[in-house]
Formats: C-alpha cells, sequence, structure tokens
C-alpha cells in the first residue's frame, strides 16, 4: 500500500511531470515565474487546490453521475480556488497583487481537471491524495527552478520577504540581461529545460 | 480623447499590445496545443471569438444586475463565470450542430476544449474588474465596452495562434538538433514571435 502511494507521489515528480511530460497548466508556470516568491506562492496555491480536491472528487465518485461530472469537478475546484482567493488576498496581499488575475485562474488549470478527471475520479482517496501532492510537487518544483533561475539571471539579485538574499549586480557588478525576466525569457528558458531534459533521457537511454 | 479613438485604442491594446498569448501568457495549453496545423488554429480562433464574446456579455450582465445587488460578488464569480461558460460551450455546441454542419465540422472538436480555456474565464473576469489590466481605465467597463475588449482579445488570441501555426508547419520540416525537435523549438519560436510583439508596447500610449 505505502508502496504504492509512493509511486503515485513520484509520478507526478518526473515521469509524468505536468509541465514538462503532459504539456498543461503552462500558462501559469510561465508567467509568475518571473521571480521566486510569486513561483513558491503560485505552487503552493495550486498544491493545495490540486490536493483536496483530488480528496473531494475521489470521495464523491461513486455518486456522480457521469453525464454531468465535469460540471460537478468544477464546482469543487472553484470552491478551493475561492479558499485560496480570499485567504491569499487577506493574509498576503502584495503577493496577491502580484499574481493578479492567476490566482483565479487556478479554476481553469488544466493540471486540476485533467487529474479530477484522470486519476481522482478512477482511484481511492488515499492513491488520489498522493497523485494530487505529487502533481503538485512537481508543478511546484519546476515554477522554482525557473523562478530562481530568471530572477537570478534576469535581474541579478534574489529578493525574499523584502529580504535581498545576493545581489550579484553590486558583489561582481553582473549587468543582467532583462530579456529574461521580461515575457520571452520565459518561453526561451521553458524551451531550453525541456531540450535539456531531453538530451538527458536520450543520452541515458542510449547507454 | 474622442469616443471612437478611446475604443479603437480599447481593441488595439487588448488585441496587440497586451496579446493574451504573447505577451501574458494566457491559454498557452491550446496555443500550444492545437497549432500544429494551420486548418485546425483557423478553427480553434473562430471557436474562441464565438465563445469569448457570448461568455463575457452574459457574465457582464449576471455581475451587474445579480452578484453585486445580491453582494456576492467577491466571492461567487469564480464558480459563477466557470459555470456560465461550461453552459454555454454545451450550448454553443448543441446550437452550432443543429444550424450549421459545416461550422460544426470545422469547429465542433474544439468547442468542448475551451471550457478550459483560461483565456475565456480571464477575459470575462476582467470586463467586470479591470484593475487586473493596465490600460488607464480605473472604472469597470460598460456593456460595449466589454464586449469590444472581449473581441479585441479574441482577435488577438486568433492571429496570435495562426501566425504560429504557419511558423510551425515550416519548422516540422527544417533540420533541427534532435533535443530540440518538437516542443522545445516550439517554445523557442514563441519567444521570438514574443519578442516581436514586445514591440507594440508603449504604442499610442498603452
Amino acid at each position: 500500500m505505502l508502496a504504492t502511494l509512493w509511486r503515485d507521489f513520484k509520478n507526478g515528480i518526473i515521469p509524468e511531470n505536468p509541465l514538462l511530460r503532459l504539456m498543461i497548466g503552462l500558462c501559469s508556470a510561465l508567467a509568475v515565474s518571473t521571480r521566486a516568491e510569486s513561483a513558491l506562492f503560485m505552487g503552493i496555491a495550486a498544491t493545495f487546490v490540486l490536493f483536496f480536491s483530488n480528496i473531494i472528487i475521489s470521495a464523491i465518485r461513486k455518486v456522480t453521475a457521469d453525464q454531468i461530472r465535469i460540471p460537478i469537478f468544477i464546482v469543487v475546484i472553484a470552491s478551493f480556488v475561492t479558499i485560496v482567493d480570499l485567504t491569499m488576498r487577506a493574509y498576503f496581499p502584495v503577493i496577491y497583487d502580484r499574481l493578479g488575475v492567476w490566482v483565479p485562474l487556478i479554476v481553469v488549470n488544466c493540471i486540476i481537471l485533467g487529474r479530477a478527471e484522470a486519476f481522482a475520479y478512477r482511484h481511492g482517496i488515499l492513491r488520489s491524495a498522493a497523485d494530487g501532492m505529487g502533481m503538485g510537487v512537481g508543478y511546484t518544483g519546476l515554477l522554482l527552478i525557473m523562478g530562481i533561475f530568471r530572477e537570478t539571471v534576469g535581474s541579478g539579485k534574489m529578493v525574499f520577504f523584502d529580504k535581498t538574499l545576493f545581489d550579484l549586480t553590486r558583489s561582481i557588478g553582473f549587468s543582467p540581461p532583462r530579456i529574461v525576466i521580461l515575457f520571452p525569457g520565459a518561453f526561451l528558458t521553458f524551451g531550453f529545460i525541456m531540450a535539456l531534459l531531453n538530451k538527458w533521457e536520450s543520452r541515458r537511454r542510449s547507454k | 480623447m474622442g469616443e471612437a479613438q478611446r475604443y479603437f485604442l480599447l481593441f488595439i491594446g487588448a488585441a496587440l499590445v497586451y496579446n493574451i498569448l504573447l505577451i501574458r501568457f494566457i491559454a498557452l495549453c491550446s496555443f500550444f496545443g492545437v497549432s500544429n496545423r494551420m486548418e485546425t488554429s483557423i478553427g480553434m480562433g473562430l471557436a474562441v471569438i464565438f465563445v469569448m464574446t457570448m461568455a463575457t456579455s452574459v457574465s457582464w450582465v449576471l455581475w451587474k444586475y445579480l452578484l453585486v445587488p445580491l453582494g456576492v460578488g467577491e466571492f461567487l464569480y469564480i464558480p459563477a463565470f466557470i459555470l456560465i461558460i461550461a453552459a454555454l460551450v454545451q450550448f454553443e455546441e448543441m446550437v452550432i450542430r443543429k444550424t450549421s454542419p459545416t461550422l460544426y465540422s470545422a469547429m465542433g472538436i474544439y468547442l468542448p476544449l475551451i471550457t478550459t480555456n483560461c483565456a475565456v474565464l480571464a477575459a470575462a473576469t476582467e470586463a467586470v474588474k479591470p484593475g487586473f489590466l493596465k490600460l488607464n481605465i480605473a472604472y469597470g467597463f460598460s456593456l460595449p465596452e466589454a464586449v469590444l475588449y472581449t473581441i479585441g482579445v479574441a482577435t488577438g488570441y486568433t492571429v496570435a495562434i495562426i501566425m504560429f501555426a504557419a511558423i510551425r508547419e515550416r519548422i516540422d520540416i527544417a533540420p533541427v538538433p534532435p533535443s530540440l525537435k518538437g516542443y522545445p523549438l516550439a517554445f523557442i519560436t514563441a519567444a521570438l514571435m514574443s519578442l516581436a510583439f514586445m514591440g507594440f508596447a508603449g504604442l499610442a500610449g498603452l
């Protein structure tokens, strides 16, 4: 049992990483990864929704009529998104403002509806919870990698909760290419991460 | 600024300066998912224009005359709008299937996908809460403005996805490094297109 749960959890991190492998939930990932801090909060928000909506959908799967399952999923997801929306606005208003429209848009984040349909609707509560957590961690992890890369290279410093962790522009006179933090940088970073992963996989396979 | 000019700027701003795909990263799943071929992206573009305009009009009316008077707008708008969109998509699919088989075969399979197309929800949300948008509009949109804004957003989507599909059709037959083949190169292409669209920034003070 534990081994199954662990496998479901691990599945979302690399083998079926929602962003790199399933190519879903891209929009938010590219948009909020300009800074590591926003990436982390977006990741946590999506993981929360994914985890709890997977649990609820799995719990009600036996009483859900097949024809109207999509609206039901969406109502469940929308409720958790509303919780996140209001909580974040109350406790982290600065970050909420920076994430903007992306918080309400978690409701149409394909990862969540996709996992509800593909996994939670067919599996038990514990396994669905593990799957939701794994997908969430996979999503957050990649978001953090992109956020850290883009913030470090594109602005030359790292700011977390108004505390500057390091500032390369001051310490070694690094002049950051702004393009990395602007829109094209998101596409470029993601494209090269995918290319690197492909390269790594093909090399591993040929061994 | 004259009335006509303001409407024109609203449209240009929504379509080009704040292009929903390349500048604001909304609805990227469909951008990469259905842009393999020219025909499918034209179909998707038409379907998006159609659904988005309807969805914004209905959700604007609902927001103004039901949610706000009842004082529940702030915490019910997400479920309300998404349900409107899901219902509209179903409804439109039925209507199109009955009235125009040609149109249905052209965009039928894309209609269900639009429910989870974030662009529709984003446009509906922004039509009632334009604070998300830096278009120098501090007040909420009026209905004609909301509709025009949505048509602008949808046009921007269609233009970008058709251009992207045209480029991808050419790239598919080009010799590229194996690890870049497919999606990685598509992302790099999108980066270059996004760079080009950044050139619209600052146009007419937007």
